[in-house]
């Protein structure tokens, strides 16, 4: 029931999905590349769905389905913000564990048992879900228009519920426990960015998956009792349904109210992570604290008013496609000031290049990458041609899953010490992270010019149209990466275990930082610190304070005479 | 067996890794130094490290767009995909420019200051006035962007409609198109899924009068430099009708009837005859031959752009613009609806 025990169960099975997503995908990519070739080892991996090692088209949707619900879910929601929020939250504000330890557990088997359902959906005869992992019916709800909506589909609806159920659980706890159970003096304007980014990311959470819960819910009433909220005048294998009167364009409604927030519940904890990594190994304070904040805050209240640039192209009236396009760019100005804040935090700074900090660093990279995409995909007029086109897998890709990976490993090189005790091995972090950087530029950059040569996503084979003959080129290119950026994360998956077993033991505070996550004993203790919590006199961010012998000041440190009270 | 040899020597291999690894950072301890802390060395290696990634990220970024050039679409085929064209354009000259500015700061940045022992940061907190400069001039950029977008979204979305479009319907369904022209009353019969029945596979209604003289076809042909008004109804799950020519795209959805109007400029004659189109139907052509296939003529075509099922990534439908005269030969020799009766 600790909370550092919990973080790290997170952690292992976000990691466990994160390898099954990882595959899927590289097998998607043979095909992708090397259509109708024969590989041995779709056989074995995919049996009946790849006779001769030629995967069958409704698998590859299988496969796109739920590497897309892992990653997304699994991997960046649960695996990160459930990893960090609860290893970080009561060590950074100086509480002995979350305000509900029983929640807390309760989050995690959810979780887990979510996890194992969406497993066992792979192993059904019909198939897994393969309807795309944003399901829009009628597609999911007909098991006539694909296998893959049958048994496979309803796991994947019952699973998603114990999810979001989870998450529920979780995210009232995180802010509940950020709220009202900071130690003395750590006021909110004290807290580390990773704090304040793991709270607005339980508040978009608590907000939004419910929503996504009734969209589920309803789904399930149109599969299994008949009702027509979602399909209406359907004919489908040779005869007419008697679904009448609902809207398939509601169910997209309700997803994306969610699915909006989402990209930012993703990105949030990894842009807070990334402050904290940042400021810590660049000797700096992060530049425009309360900037820093309130982009957050600006971030987090848009997210919830964007959900339509998703649906341009759905027929909604055009009006709408207007309002949303001016609120989905106005995201833009708050991620440049967090982009800008980040480069100037590096600016005459002390960079000490660890793993972590790499990685916090590609992550600026692909987040300005990324996002500046962004600002094409946002606007309507533009996205009629780029829509549901490789334009969009790039863009998403690089902002979210890049941004959101990248600070995932940057936060475990950073709190792997925290967490087991021990160090990882700095080598084998070095050479992980630029083969990981290199290939997911090489991966997702050449994608820009497949959307923009109207390439269709979520095509089992681009060969059924001459005109995209000369893409195949990219699309080997692009696979070759993806082999490479697999195999890189062997590097990783062995350091990990490797240290967390026989790694050089960890002294108190490895990094010289300033939070108070690096004043616990080593050894885990339940309750944290041994006697008293510790008082805090500043923020987190005295690095290279003028007039202090050390190039960092703990938050537990008075203020001395005449240091000016600052924050 | 082979399996077996594969998991052993995966696990060998991880022993071994693992051994090499134990024994650098033994023999680091035994010298007194922490094997894992990062030295002047490290920060400065990758520093440069840091410095050679940008110029080959910018380089790859460079040949990319060299090499994909030529596979790009080729111009607009319609009125107003020159405008997105433009747009697109202007968006795409700003961000690449963002791109090549912020990027080298990034990674300049992180060579410059990489770190030394001998060395402390700058202890900065804040800059109103610079934080002010890097929300105002996005903002004042993106303002420009946002009134550019919508002003383009709202001539494409919200136009007069020009009077007498020429009224098609294009049908979805698992997995291929159907197009339904208004015959001469220009005014599609009333249509739904119930009347589906033998040879009236798009259900349209028998009792509309409006029904006789409509013309189902499984081609698209279009008279270049008139407006056209497409209405797309879908009969299964949800498709996307893309046609990439012509910067067209609209979901159809079941259930419910959606529209976009345009007026096609460029006829599949002509559009052959494009120089960009013919390096790149070259180049196809070049690519196919080598794998002994049939050699490749361009024509317009319509896919579905959202995933709809097994055979998604092959629902296609052929579009020919052509002109006036042509398109009203080739309507001569369609059967009307009340003819397949």
């Amino acid at each position: 029931m600790d909370h550092k025990m919990i973080a790290k169960q997170f952690l292992i099975t976000g990691m466990t999905m994160g390898l099954i997503g990882m595959v899927m995908s590289v097998l998607f990519r043979l095909q992708l590349a090397w259509p109708e070739q024969g590989f041995p080892i779709l056989e074995r991996l995919l049996g009946k769905w790849a006779p001769d090692g030629v995967m069958d088209p409704s698998i590859y949707l299988a496969l796109v389905t739920i590497h897309g619900t892992i990653m997304v879910f699994f991997v960046l929601t649960a695996g990160l913000s459930g990893t960090f929020s609860n290893l970080l939250i009561p060590l950074q504000i100086g509480a002995r564990d979350m305000a509900s330890g029983f929640l807390n557990m309760l989050s995690y088997w959810f979780f887990f048992v979510s996890s194992v359902i969406m497993v066992i959906s792979l192993f059904v005869t019909s198939g897994p879900a393969s309807a795309g992992w944003t399901v829009y019916p009628p597609l999911s709800a007909l098991p006539q228009a694909i296998p893959g909506s049958g048994l496979g589909m309803t796991l994947w609806l019952v699973s998603m519920t114990l999810f979001i159920v989870s998450s529920l659980l979780g995210g009232l706890n995180y802010i509940v426990t950020v709220l009202n159970l900071r130690t003395k003096g750590m006021s909110m304007t004290r807290l580390p960015l990773t704090i304040w980014a793991f709270m607005v990311t339980a508040i978009l959470g608590v907000l939004s998956f419910p929503v996504l819960l009734s969209a589920a819910l309803l789904l399930v009433f149109d599969r299994s009792m008949g009702t027509s909220f979602y399909l209406s005048d359907i004919f489908i294998g040779g005869q007419v349904l008697e679904h009448s009167g609902g809207s398939p364009v509601l169910f997209q409604h309700l997803f994306w109210f969610l699915g909006h927030p989402e990209v930012y519940i993703i990105l949030l904890p990894a842009l807070g992570i990334t402050s904290e990594v940042i400021a810590t190994n660049a000797r700096k304070p992060i530049f425009g604290y309360r900037a820093m904040v309130g982009s957050i805050l600006a971030i987090a209240f848009l997210s919830f008013i964007v959900w339509g640039h998703h649906m341009f192209v759905t027929g909604m009236n055009p009006f709408l496609g207007s309002v949303f396009t001016f609120t989905t760019l106005l995201i833009a100005i708050p991620s440049a000031v967090k982009a800008f804040n980040y480069i100037t935090t590096l600016w005459k700074g002390n960079i000490r290049f660890t793993p972590a900090m790499l990685f916090s660093i590609a992550l600026v990279s692909t987040f300005i990458t990324g996002g500046l995409t962004g600002i094409i995909l946002g606007d309507s007029a533009l996205d009629i041609n780029v829509h549901d086109t490789y334009f969009v897998v790039a863009h998403f890709h690089i902002v979210m899953g890049l941004s959101a990976i990248f600070g995932m490993f940057a936060g475990i090189y950073h709190w792997f010490p925290k967490m087991y005790g021990r160090r990882l091995n700095k080598s084998l972090g070095y050479m992980h992270f630029w083969l990981t950087f290199i290939s997911a530029y090489g991966v997702f950059f050449p994608m820009h010019f497949l959307g923009m040569a109207g390439l269709p996503r979520r095509y089992y084979t681009n060969t059924a149209f001459p005109m995209f003959d000369d893409l195949a080129d990219i699309n080997v290119l692009i696979s070759n990466f993806a082999i490479l950026g697999a195999i890189a994360q062997v590097l990783f998956f062995f350091n990990f275990f490797y240290s967390m077993f026989r790694g050089p033991r960890s002294v108190q505070n490895p990094w010289k930082s300033n939070t108070l996550e690096w004043t616990t004993p080593v050894e885990h203790i339940h309750g944290n610190w041994p006697g008293e919590i510790p008082e805090v006199h500043r923020w987190a961010y005295d690095y290279s304070k003028p007039g202090m012998d050390e190039d960092f000041v703990p938050q537990t440190v008075p203020l001395q005479a005449g240091e000016p009270k600052g924050h | 067996m082979n399996t077996f040899l594969v998991v052993l020597v995966v696990i060998l291999a991880a022993v071994a890794i693992g051994q090499v690894v134990r024994v650098l950072e033994l023999s680091s301890s035994v010298s007194g130094k922490d094997p894992n802390a990062v030295t002047d060395a490290d920060n400065n290696r990758q520093g440069w490290y840091m410095m050679i990634f940008l110029v080959g990220m910018l380089a790859f970024f460079l040949w990319n767009t060299y090499d994909a050039w030529g596979t790009l679409l080729p111009k607009s085929a319609s009125v107003h995909g020159a405008e997105i064209d433009k747009l697109m354009a202007i968006s795409m000259v700003t961000i690449v420019l963002v791109f090549f500015v912020t990027q080298p700061l990034l990674f300049y940045f992180s060579f410059k200051y990489r770190g030394n022992s001998q060395r402390k940061a700058t202890y900065v907190e804040h800059d109103n006035k610079l934080e002010l400069l890097w929300t105002s001039v996005p903002a004042v950029v993106l303002a420009g962007l946002i009134l550019y977008g919508l002003s383009t979204w709202n001539t494409i979305m919200f136009k007069a409609p020009a009077e007498d479009p020429i009224v098609v319907e294009i049908y979805a369904k698992q997995f291929g198109w159907n197009a339904r022209y208004a015959g001469n009353d220009n005014q599609l019969g009333d249509a739904g899924v119930r009347n589906i029945a033998g040879a009236n596979i798009l259900g349209v209604d028998q009792n509309d009068s409006k029904s006789m003289d409509d013309v189902v076809t499984t081609e698209l042909h279009l008279p270049v430099g008139k407006p056209v008004l497409f209405k797309f109804r879908a009969q299964d799950v949800i498709h996307s009708a893309y046609m990439p020519h012509f910067r067209l795209q609209m979901n159809c959805v079941p259930g419910s009837v959606t529209q976009f109007g345009f007026t096609p400029t460029v006829t599949t004659a002509e559009m052959r005859q494009d120089p960009h189109l013919q390096a790149k139907v070259e180049n196809i052509n070049a690519i196919r031959n080598g794998r002994g296939d049939e050699p490749y003529t361009f024509d317009y075509v319509l896919l579905c752009n959202k995933i709809c099922g097994s055979a998604h990534y092959n629902m296609q439908m052929k579009i020919v613009v052509e002109t006036e005269e042509e398109y009203n030969n080739w309507m001569r020799e369609q059967k009307t609806f009340a003819q397949t009766l």
